[in-house]
Parts: C-alpha cells; sequence; structure tokens
C-alpha cells in the first residue's frame, strides 16, 4: 500500500486510540476549533467508539450493543475525520514524525496524541491461555461471555473489584452459576471499607453470586477448554467460564518501544504533554500524571479537556489531578465512594449506621475539610461530597450535620448554601 | 369514703395545692377525668392555674403505693406486701411497746398541710389526748407557723382578718416576700383582674429577686434577704414621725405601743439608715413609706419570704404593727394578710396540728383550755407541754430521744433543712412509718412500714385555705390498690392501742362533726373561753349535709344563736382581739440579721423557692408532662457579674456547697438575681434528679418563736462541676440511669426525658448507649441507628421498634446538642415515616421550623419561638397575643413572661 506522503493543507493530529480517551480529546478539540487539524485516529476494534462503562449492563441484559455506542462510523465522517478502525498502529518514528499500523499504511503528524488505554493484566498461572478463559474489557468479551451463557453453567470471576463484581452479576443475570474468587479478605478494597464491602458481599450473595474471598488462584485446569479452577491450597472448583478481572495495565509498548520517558505509564505533565516529546501528548488510563494513573473515566475526561486545549494553542489550563469517585454499576445496589476513605492517623471519620435499611456511610476529614467519602445504602448525596472534596471546602461549620446531606447543611443559609456550587 | 363519681356526673372538690384553695370541677367522661374550675367557688370563680389544669394527669396510678408494706431500711426495692391488719397490729404494738418503755415523749408524728381536716384531728388527738404527747409536728412549721405565732402574740389567737374580697376594695396591696404570680397564680390573677379594672390600685412588691410578680408591681423594693424588720420598724417610725396614727383605736384597743415604738426608732429611725440597711434606694423606700402612709385601704399579703426565716415571727409582729398603729385592720380592703403555702396549712392550725396548740385554737399551756379539750375527748391523758417542732423533732430522732415515728403525706428527707441529717437520722430510728400516696420517695427509702395512703380524687374530706374558708374535697376516684383514708388508718391504731370507743369512727364526717362541736365546745357569748374559731353552725351534720356542704368561711356561728362568742364575722372589725384584755399587742420587734452571715469561704446567699409548674416534692406534680415544661431542670439563678467571679457558665453545671451539704444544678443568668444572692427551686430530689436536693445545703436554723427554718438564707458558695460530656436520652421506659454523673428526668407524654452529663465512660460510646438503652451489645436484630463523630466525642443513637421509636440517645462534649421540642413529638407518632427516620439522629425536622422553642404558656403549649413570630407580626400586647394564640389566657400566669418577651423582642436590638 503507498504510503501518504502529500503534506497536508492544515496541521495533522494523530491520535492512537479510538476509545474514550481519544474521542473525547477529539471532541473537545472539536469544540475549540474544528478546523485547526486534520485528524487521523487509529483504533484496533473495527468500530467506532462506544461507552466502554456501560459494558456490564450490555452483560446482563439490561442494554443492548447499539445503545452503548456513542460514536458510530458516521460520526467521523461528519466530522472529516479519518478512522482507520481495526487497523492498529505498530510503530512511531518520531524523528519522521510517522506512525506505521498493522496494515502497513503510513501517517505523518505535527502532533501526536496516544491514547492507547489498558490492557487487561492476565494472572501467568498454567492454563490462562485456555479457551473459555477471558477478561473483560472490550465488547467482544462480553460476546464471548454471552455465548458461554448460552451453553455452560458454571462460571468463575477471578478479582473481587468493580469489573470482577459486575461481569459476575451479568453472568448470573445470565443465567450462570457464579463464583467470584478474590486473593484479599474484602470485596472491592480499592473502593470501599470493610464494612461497606461486608454489606455488599451481603447484598451479592442475596442474589446468589458465591464468593471465595483470600483465594489464590494456582492453576486453570482443561484439555481443550477449561474445565475447572484450583487453588494454592488444593481446592479446586468446577468452571465452564473463567473470566480474569484483577486489574488492568496501562498499554505503553508502542510509547516504550518509540523512547517517550515511561514509568507505570506514558509520563506527562499538566497539560498532558509527554515529558520526552512536545509534539507528543496522552491521555486516559496509558497516562501517568504526578505518580498517579487512572482506571476510571472521570479522570479521563478531566485529561481530555486540558490535553485538548493546548493541542488548539489555547493552553491555559492545568489538569492537577483528580479525586476519584466510584459507582457500582450493579443494579439495586447504591455504592458511592471517593477520595482517600481509607484515612490514616491524621485523619477523622464521621459514621452513620442504619443496618435497618441498609445504609452505611463514612466520611473521611482531614482538618476541617473532607477528603473521602465512602456510601453505601444511599448515596444521594455522593456528588455533593465529591464536590466538596474536590473544592476542599471548609466544613467546620456543617460538621455536626455533614454526614446528614446537603439538605440539613442548607437549610437557614449555612454556610456552605452561600458559597458557589460546582 | 370510695366514692365513685359515675359517668359525666359533676362532682365539686377543691385543689390539693397551694393556699388559695380553688373549687375544682371533675367531670369523667368515658373513663377520662376533666377538671375545670368552679364557677361558684368564691376563691377561684372558674380559674384554674396550670398546676390546677393539669390535676387529671396526676390521678393515674403510675408509680402509686398499693398495699402495706414492710421494708427493711434503706433496701426499698426489697418491700414484703403484707395485709393492712398485719402492718397496722406492727405498728400498733410497737408504738405501745416504746410508749411503754421510754414514754410518751419516745413517739412522734410529723404529718402535713396536705393532710385533710379529719386526718390532722384524728392524728392530734390520739398524740396529745391518748399516747400524751405533743410531739406531733407539720409541714405547716416550714411554712405558716412564724404567721401563726405573729397571730397569736398580736390577736391572742391564730387569726387571719383578710379575706381575697378585700384585695378587691384595697387602694394598696403590698406583697412582702411572695412571688404570688407563680405561687399563688389565682389569687394574682385576682389582683392583676381588679389592677386593670381600677388602674389607682397600686401594687408594691417587697423581694429580693426580680419575679413575674414584680413584673406586674407599680414598685418593686429589691430588699436585702433578712432585712424586712428594718424597713416595716422604719415604716412604723415614718409612720409614727408623720402622725399618721389612728390614735383613738390605738388607745381603745391596742396595747405596748410606746415601748415598740421606741425599738422601732432607735433601729430603724431614719430612712437614710434603714434603706442603708436594706440596701434600697432611699428614694424608693420612702416612696413606698408615703405610699403607706397615704393610703387607707391597704393590705400587706406576705408569705414564705417573712416566715421562713430566723426572724420570720418579728416580721409578722413588725407587719402587723404598723396595721395597728393605723388602725387598718379589721376594716373592709385592709389589714395584715398571711398567705398559706398549702392547700390546709390553715385546716391543720384549727385541729391544733402543730406541737405547741392543743386543738380548735386552744393553748397547751393554759390548764383552762387542757382541762377543757380533755373533758370535751374524755381522754385519758393530755399533753401538757408543748412537744417538738419539725426541725428539733429530727434532732431528737438524731439523738435517740424519739424512737418511733409516722411521716404523713410529707417528705422531709428533700424538705427539711440539713436534709442529709435527716436521712441519717431516719436510718438510725427504730421505727419510721410512712403513709403516702407514692410507693417511691426519698423519704419512703427510711420506711420500716409503708401504709399506701389515698391520691386527691380519692380522698373526702375538707380543707380551709388562706382566707379561713372551709371546702370539701371530694372523692370521685375509687381507692387505687388498697390505698385508705389516713383518718382510718389512725383510728386503726388507736384501737388497737385499747382506745376503741373514743376512734369507733364510720365515716369522716362524725369526725367533722366531733371537730366542729370541739370549736363550739364552751364557746358561747356568756361562756368563760370565747374562742374566735367557732363552727357551731356546721354541728351535727349527717352525711348528706357534710357531702353538700358549701365553701364557708369562719367563725360559723348558730343560726339564731347570733355570731361566735358575740364577735362579728369579720374579724377585728369590733376592735376586740382574742387576748386577755382583748386588746390587740403591739410586739416590740428588735431587727437582727441572719445567724449565719456570708463570708470568704461561703459568699453567696442561697434563697430558695417554687416555680411555677411544680409542688413541694413533685410526687405529683411530676407526674404531668404539661408541667414539665416550664421548668425542666434544677437550676440556680445568679448575677452574671458572680457567675464571672465563679467561673461558671449559663447553660452549664454548678456544684453549690453550703456548711451543711451540696448539690449540682444548671446555671441560669434569668437576671432577676441581684449580685451576691443566688436561687435554687426547692422540688427536685433523688427521684427526679442525681444530685438537687436543695435541703441537704439548707442551714439548721430556726425561729425562737416559731421554730420555722430559714429557708431563704444560707451562705453558699458556688463553683463549676466539670463534666467531660452532656447529653439527653429519651426512652418509653424509665432507665436506670447509673452511668452518668449527673442526670435529671423529666416526664413527657409517653416518654421519660433525661438530662445527662459525665465524666470518663469506660467504655466505647456505642457499648455505652446500648447498654444505658438496654440493648443487648451484639444483638443484630434489633433497629438500631447510630451516628458517630469520635474524635469530636460526638455519638448519637436510636432504637426503633416496629417502625416506632422506642428510645434515642445524644451526646456531646458540648452544649451543643440539639433542640428536644422536635424529638418529643416523635413519641407521639405511632410509625417512624421515613423522613423522620433521616432526620432523627440530626434533631431535627427534614421540613425546618417545626420547632416552637421553650414552652412559656403550659396551659396551652405555646412555645417561646411561636410567640416571638407572632410578636413580630405585630402582636404587642399579652392579650393581642392570647388572640391570636391562646397564651395566658386560662390561668394567666405566664403573662409576666409574655411581657417580657415583648420587651425583648421589641427592644432594638
Amino acid at each position: 500500500m503507498s504510503a501518504v506522503t502529500e503534506t497536508p493543507a492544515r496541521a495533522r493530529l494523530v491520535v492512537i486510540g479510538n476509545g474514550m480517551a481519544g474521542v473525547r480529546a477529539v471532541e473537545e478539540i472539536l469544540r475549540l476549533d474544528p478546523d485547526v487539524y486534520d485528524i487521523h485516529m487509529f483504533g484496533s476494534e473495527p468500530h467506532g467508539n462506544y461507552n466502554r462503562i456501560l459494558l456490564s449492563p450490555v452483560l446482563s441484559g439490561e442494554k443492548k450493543f447499539e445503545e452503548i455506542v456513542t460514536h458510530p462510523r458516521q460520526w467521523y465522517a461528519d466530522n472529516d475525520i479519518t478512522l482507520h478502525a481495526g487497523d492498529p498502529v505498530i510503530e512511531i518514528d518520531r524523528q519522521r514524525r510517522r506512525v506505521k499500523a498493522a496494515s502497513g499504511l503510513e501517517v505523518s503528524y505535527d502532533r501526536l496524541l496516544l491514547a492507547t488505554g489498558s490492557r487487561p493484566f492476565v494472572i501467568p498461572v498454567p492454563g490462562s491461555d485456555l479457551p473459555g478463559v477471558i477478561a473483560y474489557r472490550d465488547i467482544q468479551d462480553v460476546e464471548h461471555m454471552l455465548r458461554a451463557a448460552q451453553d455452560h453453567r458454571s462460571a468463575v470471576v477471578i478479582g473481587g473489584g468493580l469489573l470482577g463484581l459486575e461481569a459476575a452479576n451479568g453472568l448470573m443475570r445470565q443465567g450462570m452459576d457464579v463464583t467470584v474468587v478474590h486473593v484479599t479478605d474484602s470485596l472491592m478494597e480499592r473502593q470501599l471499607d470493610k464494612p461497606a464491602s461486608g454489606l455488599l458481599r451481603n447484598a451479592l450473595e442475596k442474589r446468589g453470586i458465591r464468593f471465595m474471598l483470600e483465594a489464590h488462584t494456582a492453576e486453570i485446569i482443561g484439555t481443550d477448554r477449561v474445565s475447572a479452577v484450583r487453588f494454592k491450597d488444593g481446592v479446586e472448583i468446577a468452571a465452564d467460564l473463567v473470566v480474569m478481572a484483577v486489574g488492568i495495565r496501562p498499554n505503553i509498548a508502542l510509547a516504550q518501544e518509540s523512547g517517550l520517558h515511561c514509568e507505570r505509564a506514558i509520563v506527562v505533565d499538566d497539560t498532558l504533554q509527554s515529558l520526552s516529546d512536545p509534539r507528543v501528548y496522552a491521555v486516559g488510563e496509558c497516562v501517568q500524571h504526578r505518580k498517579s494513573t487512572y482506571g476510571l473515566v472521570a479522570p479521563l475526561y478531566e485529561q481530555a479537556r486540558v490535553c485538548a486545549a493546548h493541542l488548539v494553542g489555547m493552553g491555559h489550563s492545568r489538569y492537577p489531578g483528580s479525586v476519584v469517585s466510584t459507582k457500582l454499576k450493579v443494579t439495586g445496589i447504591d455504592l458511592f465512594s471517593a477520595g482517600d476513605f481509607i484515612g490514616g492517623p491524621e485523619t477523622e471519620d464521621l459514621v452513620f449506621r442504619d443496618p435497618r435499611r441498609g445504609v452505611y456511610k463514612r466520611l473521611v476529614l482531614k482538618g476541617s475539610r473532607v477528603v473521602g467519602a465512602v456510601l453505601y445504602g444511599d448515596v444521594a448525596d455522593g456528588p455533593w461530597y465529591l464536590d466538596l472534596i474536590q473544592q476542599g471546602r471548609d466544613i467546620a461549620s456543617i460538621r455536626s450535620r455533614l454526614m446528614f446531606g446537603r439538605t440539613f447543611c442548607e437549610r437557614n443559609n449555612a454556610p456552605l448554601a452561600a458559597s458557589e456550587t460546582a | 369514703m370510695d366514692g365513685v363519681s359515675p359517668e359525666g356526673k359533676l362532682i365539686k372538690t377543691t385543689c390539693p395545692y397551694c393556699g388559695t384553695g380553688c373549687g375544682v370541677d371533675v367531670r369523667i367522661n368515658n373513663g377520662v377525668v376533666e377538671v375545670s374550675g368552679d364557677e361558684e367557688h368564691p376563691a377561684n370563680r372558674g380559674k384554674l392555674c396550670v398546676k390546677g389544669s393539669a390535676l387529671n394527669e396526676t390521678v393515674g396510678p403510675g408509680g402509686r403505693l398499693l398495699y402495706p408494706e414492710f421494708r427493711r431500711a434503706l433496701s426499698p426495692s426489697r418491700g414484703r406486701r403484707v395485709s393492712w391488719d398485719q402492718a397496722l397490729d406492727h405498728v400498733a404494738e410497737s408504738f405501745a411497746g416504746i410508749i411503754a418503755e421510754h414514754g410518751p415523749d419516745a413517739v412522734a408524728w410529723y404529718v402535713s398541710g396536705q393532710l385533710l381536716t379529719e386526718d390532722y384531728y384524728v392524728a392530734n388527738k390520739l398524740a396529745k389526748g391518748f399516747v400524751g404527747t405533743a410531739n406531733i409536728d407539720t409541714n405547716s412549721r416550714l411554712c405558716m407557723s412564724s404567721a401563726v405565732a405573729g397571730h397569736k402574740r398580736a390577736f391572742g389567737e391564730d387569726i387571719v382578718p383578710v379575706s381575697y374580697d378585700d384585695l378587691e376594695q384595697a387602694e394598696l396591696i403590698v406583697l412582702v416576700g411572695s412571688n404570688t404570680a407563680w405561687c399563688h397564680p389565682i389569687l394574682f390573677q385576682r389582683i392583676v383582674k381588679e389592677k386593670e379594672r381600677r388602674p389607682e390600685l397600686k401594687l408594691v412588691v417587697i423581694d429580693p429577686r426580680r419575679t413575674a410578680t414584680t413584673e406586674m408591681a407599680d414598685l418593686h423594693l429589691p430588699v436585702r434577704g433578712g432585712t424586712d424588720v428594718w424597713l416595716f420598724n422604719g415604716l412604723l417610725s415614718f409612720l409614727h414621725q408623720h402622725g399618721i396614727e389612728d390614735t383613738a383605736f390605738v388607745e381603745a384597743h391596742t396595747s405596748g405601743l410606746a415601748r415598740t415604738i421606741s425599738i422601732a426608732e432607735n433601729t430603724a429611725g431614719d430612712i437614710r439608715s434603714v434603706a442603708a440597711q436594706c440596701k434600697l434606694q432611699e428614694t424608693a423606700l420612702s416612696e413606698f413609706y408615703r405610699m403607706f402612709a397615704r393610703t387607707e385601704k391597704v393590705i400587706t399579703a406576705f408569705s414564705m419570704g417573712v416566715n421562713q426565716s430566723g426572724a420570720g415571727t418579728d416580721k409578722v409582729n413588725s407587719i402587723i404593727n404598723c396595721h395597728l398603729l393605723t388602725g387598718r385592720i379589721g376594716k373592709a380592703g385592709a389589714g395584715p394578710f398571711s398567705i398559706t403555702g398549702q392547700p390546709n396549712a390553715m385546716g391543720g392550725r384549727e385541729v391544733g396540728g402543730l406541737s405547741n396548740m392543743l386543738a380548735a385554737h386552744m393553748d397547751l399551756d393554759k390548764a383552762a383550755h387542757r382541762d377543757l379539750v380533755q373533758g370535751f375527748w374524755r381522754s385519758p391523758v393530755i399533753a401538757d407541754k408543748p412537744g417538738l417542732k419539725a426541725v428539733d423533732l429530727f434532732d431528737a430522732i438524731d439523738q435517740g430521744k424519739v424512737k418511733a415515728v409516722w411521716i404523713m403525706a410529707t417528705n422531709p428527707v428533700v424538705s427539711l433543712p440539713d436534709a442529709d441529717k435527716i436521712k441519717r437520722a431516719l436510718g438510725k430510728c427504730e421505727l419510721v412509718v410512712v403513709s403516702d400516696v407514692m410507693a417511691r420517695t426519698d423519704t419512703s427509702e427510711f420506711a420500716h412500714v409503708l401504709l399506701p395512703a389515698q391520691g386527691w380524687g380519692e380522698k373526702d374530706g375538707t380543707v380551709t385555705n388562706s382566707e379561713r374558708c372551709i371546702s370539701r374535697q371530694r372523692a370521685f376516684l375509687p381507692a387505687i390498690g388498697e390505698a385508705r383514708p389516713d383518718w382510718w388508718a389512725l383510728s386503726q391504731v388507736a384501737c388497737r392501742m385499747g382506745f376503741a370507743e373514743h376512734f369507733a369512727y364510720e365515716s369522716v364526717h362524725e369526725i367533722f362533726d366531733e371537730h366542729a362541736r370541739l370549736t363550739a365546745h364552751q364557746n358561747g357569748p356568756e361562756d368563760a373561753l370565747p374562742r374566735y374559731l367557732n363552727l357551731d353552725g356546721l354541728v351535727g351534720l349527717d352525711r348528706t349535709d357534710f357531702d353538700d356542704l358549701q365553701p364557708i368561711r369562719w367563725p360559723v356561728p348558730a343560726a339564731g344563736k347570733g355570731s361566735a362568742a358575740g364577735m362579728s364575722l369579720a374579724p377585728f372589725s369590733d376592735g376586740r382581739f382574742q387576748t386577755a384584755d382583748q386588746r390587740g399587742c403591739f410586739v416590740p420587734t428588735t431587727p437582727r440579721l441572719p445567724q449565719h452571715a456570708i463570708g470568704d469561704d461561703f459568699p453567696f446567699v442561697l434563697n430558695t423557692g417554687r416555680v411555677r409548674d411544680h409542688w413541694h416534692t413533685m410526687t405529683r406534680t411530676g407526674l404531668a408532662p404539661k408541667l414539665a415544661t416550664h421548668v425542666s431542670e434544677p437550676f440556680v439563678d445568679m448575677h452574671p457579674h458572680d457567675a464571672l467571679i465563679c467561673g461558671v457558665r449559663e447553660g452549664e453545671l454548678a456544684r453549690l456547697r453550703s456548711r451543711w451539704g451540696s448539690c449540682v444544678v444548671r446555671v441560669s443568668l434569668s437576671g432577676q438575681m441581684s449580685r451576691k444572692n443566688v436561687f435554687v427551686p426547692i422540688h427536685w430530689n433523688g427521684q427526679f434528679a442525681s444530685d438537687a436536693r436543695v435541703g441537704a445545703l439548707v442551714n439548721p436554723v430556726v425561729d425562737p418563736v416559731s421554730g420555722e427554718p430559714e429557708f431563704k438564707h444560707t451562705p453558699v458558695q458556688v463553683e463549676p462541676f466539670l463534666v467531660s460530656w452532656y447529653g439527653f436520652a429519651f426512652s418509653r421506659s424509665r432507665l436506670p440511669m447509673t452511668e452518668a454523673a449527673w442526670w435529671t428526668r423529666i416526664t413527657g407524654e409517653d416518654f421519660a426525658r433525661y438530662e445527662l452529663a459525665g465524666r470518663r465512660i469506660d467504655k466505647p460510646w456505642p457499648q455505652w448507649a446500648r447498654a444505658q438503652l438496654g440493648v443487648a451489645a451484639d444483638d443484630a436484630a434489633v433497629d438500631w441507628l447510630e451516628y458517630e463523630d469520635q474524635s469530636a466525642g460526638i455519638y448519637r443513637a436510636a432504637l426503633v421498634v416496629e417502625d416506632r421509636i422506642e428510645a434515642c440517645i445524644f451526646v456531646s462534649p458540648r452544649q451543643d446538642l440539639p433542640s428536644r421540642a422536635w424529638l418529643s413529638g416523635l413519641f407521639g407518632k405511632s410509625s417512624l415515616e421515613d423522613v423522620d427516620r433521616m432526620a432523627l439522629l440530626v434533631g431535627e425536622p427534614f421540613s425546618p421550623g417545626e420547632d416552637t422553642g421553650a414552652t412559656v404558656c403550659s396551659c396551652f403549649g405555646v412555645g417561646q419561638k411561636t410567640i416571638e413570630k407572632a410578636i413580630e407580626q405585630g402582636c404587642h400586647t399579652p392579650s393581642a397575643l392570647g388572640r391570636k394564640l391562646k397564651c395566658g389566657t386560662n390561668c394567666g400566669s405566664c403573662v409576666p413572661e409574655l411581657k417580657a418577651l415583648i420587651a425583648q423582642t421589641l427592644a432594638p436590638a
């Protein structure tokens, strides 16, 4: 295939990664100035962009794939974006400012935006490559699981985190016997404190999901297809489907090969510009900013906004990092967490318990500011707490009512009613 | 005696609280007791105060003593139910035994102004005529005895020469040492009403405190406590110096003027020195003197501020002297007027219920009187020397001289001075018999024998109020449990002691008849021993007549016989007194300061008294939610500067100490106290608070003549009571309250509320709170909501049972706990709505504005916030507020507070 050589009328932006981060960044650019770039987008998946967050509802049968597609091919055409779907970039030549795709297609760039996201981590145990052992990352995985649900009974989900539990819930809804296997003693330990995760476990067990905590997978057994999972302690459970949801790893192979400075991920500054090459920017799960990487959607949107501003030369805003909040997308279970909800020696806890109503709330304070929140059963005030955390507002004056929500705190001109709302 | 009102039938009876003696109409409609003022009763003409209006809340079986019990003293829990026969036999035998071994003076009765005249009569007859001891005294000693002594010194007999109607004819009313607005609300309302009708009627109030009463006064003299004699000696000499004298009257009908005047002039000859001594402004003082001088129709009404003093009797006489000098006595709208504290203080006096009286206004020390009474009683013996007065009586018990005491309808462990000593004394006493309506009082904890008495609504007999008006207390409920009349229990013991024929009373009217006959006995115009107290006209009433008896003021001459003992029905209107020479006596009164002066160790004067909505030791008013809202906690009121000096803050706790005892109460800075003075209410006790018996502090100083204790002047110190946390709890059931260093129990509708404070707790708040509310620590099934801010030391929890709130508890290291008003309301709801459940631990309604604030008008339950709003909306007079919110339109005792609120709210901030 012949290389594209003619110099473009407009500066060219090549975006590697056709996922939520990449597309959001492009959207922001178009919003600021649709004419500044001739945009090429490369993606490994053979279709337009969809809302990855909504895969779980698709799996649980609450949504159809069409419903979660956010950017059909037509959108790219309408916005005069050249989409190379299903043709991943395999090489970046930063000297000559060109990228080379799997198809051999080469495209030169003036600016390069990396949005390569992350790939699921697969525990390197024997049998992890057997058919019927999959990760939970994209729509193919979902389709695979749905097929498996048709003609198989028992599923094992390895990983009791956000994704794992959503997968387990989905598979259960599809009629499979689901066992969730988790290495630590509490589910979603990165999003929940122990009491909340206990409540969550009870709720899911009521729905029929089985749990094996502090279970270390030793081997996945099977000949032509997975048949069982064995643990370090020798215990063995049957499985016709194994879903690995033990976490993600930033997808940085390409960046590393092209010599961009990476640590856990591609290191960027507050403008999302790579440290090694002023022409190269990066957003999303493949980014390491101020030592943190993010696996959630909210930060990636914030990054996209800042990054786009700089790419179109309207650079003034800075990305300071994000306070992340989580919501579990399992219908009927209201769960919210944000910020540093584990706390430490210098933090203080506010705790509310109403077991009868299945409500548990914990706010973590540092000085007179909220730094973390865990809400279970009643998450109505989640966004408000997140706002308090992000704004770093002084809550001393409403501390005694804080736990009871915005309504009580902002009545009779309580201090926060006056201050601006996010 | 167990009269029961048929459904709907109207029963007329008399209020059992203050000495006003209001008539009460009672109806029972499908089991619900309804009370209202008796339109026909001369005392109240249809009005009732808050306490009276809430009487129906106090007649339930809750907390009542139902059966006779034997108790091992100091283990009140381990009472053993016995039959009346066992109990009465035991009492009779023990009394007889002790009398046989140690003589009659080794036994004693300590009775009460709460007793009916008939109960009193039997007790007095048994003690003085048959046991042969005068060791029968009454809590009237703490209330009226100085007035009695003053009357006897001046008039020769204990006669109150003024009636309520006179108040409405007076041109000047001087209230001395009386917070009438709170303690005799209906009487005060009559004065206020008359004042509105006749603005020229002037009201002067002499009281160290600013009170609801002083609010309504034309002139308030904040006299220094204990200096009243200077003030009235000053008045006497002022009148003398300015020739304001009824010379003819003085010449013809009095004696002892010269000496009295000279002492008055020497001790209080010039206004300046009097003003200095009494800590009054000279101008205000002379204003009062001039008002008194220029007004013919003047009534000087006095109460506990005068009586409860080491110089009480002199205070009374110094007042009477002024009326004698001006001849303003025995005339319509004029005279010295003792307002009694208790419903039947006067009835007790009529039958001789004090240890220094005999019976029917006759004297122990007069042989002729003794013979008359003994002859009438046909009794084997007759006490011939005064017995022990209340304070001495308990000293004698403490010293083991008195070995058996029968306490009736009173609570000396709470109400007597140096009350801890009373505990000690009773703890040692060989036999303590207690007749009471309530199962648990601070006093009953020391009883060996408990006898269930009838409560108001079950009792049947007569009482006499402050204006000598005898009215009936009628039964409208069946006696609860095995409660019997006190006269019956006394008679039964008398019978068992071998005096059957003299105490064979079948019905209460027989006792009244005997009493009436005794008053008339040898009391005709020609008889040698005339007594003004004469009920000749009431002799021979049968059961029906007795039941139909209308309120009547003594003396009651027999029809046809003309006035009793040839005397006019208005006392002294003919200038004749009951002294030997029939002259009224001027009594020289040399002023003296209270025995215990304040000093560096004890720099404040402790004053005690009542609050509006409670009565004595709360055994009854403590049961009425309606009465718990006005003042819900024991408090010490003091001057802000003094508080600053003592390092105590409003709303926090303070410990008061005297040489005799201590208590811990909430600090209030109402602005009503002058420097160096503190006030603590008398009501709270071990049943309602951890440590609030003010009686424990009061000095056991008594008036040398009357033996009445000095309740209004005890040197004390005030210090902060340091606690590390404050809190409150609500519970549908009564809680043990063992963990808190300080607590008060407040009765509410369907719940008890506890105000709490404490030091360290031995376990984390969640466990502690569960323990307090009696919830198993690890019981996951219970519906238990909780909120904890551990580092701030804040914890809140609620227990919900079947969607209904059962209990809740709030603690905080600061006084920043939410308002109790809204939470109280939740206990009225049969089920807890979600919106309430969410708000529960905030302690505030989800929709703001439901909190009406502290109750001001108890009758209609109108809160301060509501009233303030109404004032802002333009109600600038109490009557306007009344029209809008009804507050102050029933008993009117909150009107002064309404006025104050109006003033505050309208004052430019």
